[in-house]
């Protein structure tokens, strides 16, 4: 396992943790109503699983398994992955912020842009990578 | 493939079943005459796909395909496993149960099965990643 899939899925694991808190947290105050305000981190706990546990660690596992290339660099363009975590995480704690904190509407806006960055980085990284056991 | 993954991997597709059935009920008309219960279950529906289906299938995978600890315990505690199966699992039907039975009939008893279910799914959550953690690694090193 590459050391850039380990801090994908290190990443995603710590994102699960905090996502499933939450939900937990939003689901026991359904049943027994404690904390009135609670309900305003849904988005987050969406926010968390969507993209921090299942898009981040299905990066992360792509980026592992997709075929490499026979010579060096077997990953090519991996600068490109590095940069869709870096952009990833930055994209989800923008969009916490933007959706808990109301700051303003444009920190939501720019954290989606730093997710669609994110996103696009990895495919220009992967898209080379999925090919047939002949190579195309 | 262990027995831990072929349980998690036929749970999810019975829950992406499962799911995808309820969806279908959901999306019948609103004229449709159907029992109250039935419209309190879209969250139940969201999470029987995310968690039943989604979740339950990598964690199936990941406890099979990480690079293993060690020749005498491979996984892992393989306890600790089948424990993350079983709280997820009872988690997520009692949040099925008690979800609609809260919403129509909001007397106490029901608002507990939530919290229980909450607690539950946390815990399967928290030993699953206990679980897998010390897999991720470069690869096994012959310890």
């Amino acid at each position: 396992m590459p050391s850039l899939t380990r801090w994908y899925i290190r990443a995603a694991f710590t994102y699960l943790l905090l996502g499933f808190t939450i939900g937990a947290l939003l689901l026991a105050n359904k049943g027994v109503q404690m904390l009135p305000g609670l309900w305003r981190w849904l988005p987050v706990h969406i926010e968390f699983l969507l993209f921090g546990w299942v898009v981040q660690l299905t990066l992360g596992m792509a980026f592992w398994i997709l075929p490499r290339y026979w010579q060096k660099p077997r990953r090519p363009k991996e600068n490109y992955a590095r940069a869709a975590i870096l952009l990833l995480n930055l994209g989800i704690w923008l969009v916490v912020a933007g959706t808990i904190l109301s700051i303003s509407r444009w920190v939501l806006f720019a954290g989606k842009g730093a997710e669609l960055a994110a996103v696009l980085c990895f495919a220009l990284h992967a898209w080379r990578r999925i090919v047939s056991r002949q190579g195309a | 493939m262990p027995p831990l993954t072929r349980w998690y991997l036929k749970s999810a597709l019975i829950y992406l079943v499962a799911a995808l059935l309820l969806a279908l009920v959901l999306a019948l008309p609103q004229t449709t005459s159907l029992p109250p219960f039935i419209r309190y279950l879209s969250p139940a529906y969201f999470h029987l796909f995310l968690v039943g289906w989604v979740t339950q299938m990598i964690f199936g995978v990941i406890y099979w395909m990480f690079p293993i600890i060690t020749r005498t315990k491979p996984r892992g505690n393989e306890q600790l496993g089948w424990a993350s199966y079983s709280l997820l699992n009872a988690g997520l039907l009692l949040r099925v149960i008690g979800e609609p039975l809260n919403a129509t009939r909001p007397e106490a008893v029901f608002g507990w099965l939530l919290v229980a279910s909450a607690l539950l799914q946390w815990l399967a959550a928290v030993c699953f990643v206990y679980l897998a953690w010390p897999r991720i690694k470069e690869k096994y090193r012959g310890e």
